[in-house]
């Protein structure tokens, strides 16, 4: 079935046309028709156009003009600008926008010839950690149904893991790449910050927010990474880098590595198979020449109560512009900040509304120095614990998240345990840092389990050099679930 | 108790908001629990450490006052909830 193979493996037969482009999206759009009922991991599914732009991507490779990309389906989290599809954000508020413009990394993905499938299930504007506060409906763990495949990408990662797309886009504020790649099976990779243009990516908080793959193998994040990671003038944050092929140098030895392993992410409270897998991750690297070190990163307990002020205090500007005006939902009423409150009041769920609400109190006269102001110094001595660290070791390899996926409606109902299960990639995030998820092994219940591993800034060749050495020696890439 | 209910419903007007009775009870209720934790960045002395606002940090960035294409008023008008011609439609201001 081609609907279960990897980029490059479908690249190799498209080159030598034993296969075409459109054969390939057939065959996706039958596996989705044979799964999505129970995953449920898209919002929209844009099959004309699919099956329009693997004939380009057809006649292109024809011309022998193409990328690793060209013809390969992939699907794109709802919170990413496409042209004249709907983009929900999977909120009321943006239920029917349709943007008149392409995001840099969706336009990125079409120039080099990919078909995008669909989009995306997510929590709404992506605040959350299991893809239950979306608006639209819930996405389930291919892996075991009644679980949650993490969030908020959580229907990109169920979207691979199902084969209902070869890999996805995602995007990653305090984990959402990395948790629910580890939880579905998958590879996610969230890039250090400002090598994806966020420009056409719907802001949640700007200066943590950024792009990257979800993909079924370290050498597909790699090849997709190449694609979109690019200087943009449209974002300025967007890091001045150059273009650069970081599939090149995956199978380069790791032989004198050093690896560091900090004491703060093995704590009480970490599930005991998380435990054991994630060391046995650490023993491969071991044995295959790399030194293993202990560190320390003193201020990892503080990460998460920092994350959860600077996330919601930029979400509560950010969102300031869903007043009902321009695009987007609106409520009909005869004063104006009537109709601001109402559009908003309706269109928002819970979850959006509670970090609003948070976000709005930090920043508010008389509590800003004592909430925003001190979580953003704690966020220096975060960062600057990295730093330090790196200047002993190379890589830092960590649990991705303290469980396997969890059952949907466990923590729904208790907002502050929910954000506790971001502990373990909240501080990557706050410090800009590279990270990438990679499955490791399985709990004895059958659930995925993801290790992640952390690199210098711009580090993200070694990252997946690395990652692609482990990825070998473990062989768990080539497992999928057996739901179907 | 960090925040009362009266400091909530300030909040919301704020961020331009509104609750029914049962949410605001809830909300204060949870602000509560979430604000509680919080508290637990008070163990860190932090006078004199620099605010990070931004990972990288990038200084102001450049670029050529030169006219760009930008999107046509049709194509940017197409979202908008109430239109009349050329302009947004919203309830009366004064």
């Amino acid at each position: 079935m081609l609907s279960k193979m990897t980029i490059h493996q479908l690249h190799k037969l498209l080159i030598k046309k034993e296969v075409s482009p459109k054969e390939i999206v057939e065959d996706l759009f039958n596996r989705i028709e044979n799964v999505e009922e129970k995953v449920k991991a898209y919002i929209t599914l844009t099959r004309e156009l699919a099956l329009e732009e693997a004939k380009v991507a057809e006649k292109k490779i024809i011309q022998n003009e193409f990328t690793p990309l060209t013809g390969i389906p992939l699907a794109v989290k709802d919170n990413m600008c496409t042209k004249g599809i709907r983009t929900t954000c999977a909120s009321k508020i943006l239920e029917n926008f349709v943007p008149p413009y392409d995001a840099t990394a969706v336009k990125l993905l079409k120039q080099a010839g990919a078909v995008i499938l669909g989009k995306t299930n997510m929590d709404e504007f992506a605040m959350g950690s299991s893809t239950e506060n979306s608006a639209m409906h819930i996405t389930h763990n291919p892996w075991k149904l009644d679980c949650v495949p993490g969030g908020s990408s959580g229907g990109s990662a169920a979207a691979v893991a199902a084969d209902e797309c070869i890999c996805a886009l995602g995007s990653d504020t305090g984990g959402s790449i990395r948790q629910p790649a580890s939880f579905c099976g998958v590879v996610g990779l969230k890039p250090t910050y400002g090598v994806v243009s966020r420009f056409g990516l719907v802001a949640f908080a700007s200066s943590l927010d950024q792009i990257g793959p979800l993909s079924k193998d370290v050498t597909d994040a790699a090849i997709l990474l190449s694609i979109i990671a690019q200087h943009d003038h449209s974002d300025s944050t967007s890091a001045p880098i150059e273009k650069q092929d970081y599939a090149k140098a995956l199978k380069d030895g790791i032989r004198g590595m050093r690896i560091g392993v900090p004491k703060e992410y093995f704590i009480e409270g970490l599930d005991k198979e998380v435990a054991e897998i994630v060391k046995g991750g650490i023993e491969i690297m071991a044995s295959s020449g790399t030194e293993i070190i202990d560190i320390s990163l003193p201020h990892t307990e503080y990460a998460v109560t920092a994350y959860y002020i600077i996330a919601p205090s930029e979400a509560s500007s950010n969102l300031a512009r869903y007043d009902g005006v321009k695009y987007g939902l609106r409520e009909d009423t005869k004063e104006l900040i009537d109709m601001y409150c109402k559009s908003r009041s309706s269109g928002f769920g819970d979850e959006v509304k509670r970090r609003i609400m948070l976000g709005t109190y930090a920043l508010s006269a008389g509590y800003y120095e004592a909430y925003y102001k001190k979580a953003s110094q704690v966020r220096t001595l975060i960062k600057q614990d990295f730093l330090e660290a790196f200047k002993v070791c190379d890589i830092i390899v960590t649990p991705v998240s303290p469980t396997p996926a969890f059952k949907i409606g466990e923590k729904i109902d208790d907002p502050l345990k929910m954000y506790l299960s971001d502990i373990f990639t909240n501080p990557i995030n706050l410090a800009g840092l590279p990270g990438i998820s990679l499955p490791c092994g399985f709990s004895k219940d059958g659930l995925p389990i993801g290790m992640q591993l952390i690199g210098p800034y711009f580090s993200e060749k070694t990252l997946l050099k690395a990652a692609y050495n482990l990825e070998q020696a473990l062989g768990t890439h080539y497992q999928r679930p057996s739901f179907d | 108790m960090k925040i009362t209910k009266a400091e909530v419903l300030h909040v919301a007007k704020l961020a331009r908001l509104s609750f029914s009775e049962k949410e605001i009870e809830l909300f204060t209720h949870q602000l509560n629990q979430t604000l509680l934790y919080m508290e637990k960045l008070n163990e860190l002395e932090t006078s004199g450490v620099k605010p990070t606002y931004h990972a990288l940090e990038l200084t102001n960035v450049f670029r050529m006052d030169e006219v760009k294409t930008s999107l046509n008023k049709e194509k940017t008008l197409a979202n908008a909830p109430k239109k009349d011609k050329d302009m947004v439609v919203v309830p009366r201001v004064i």
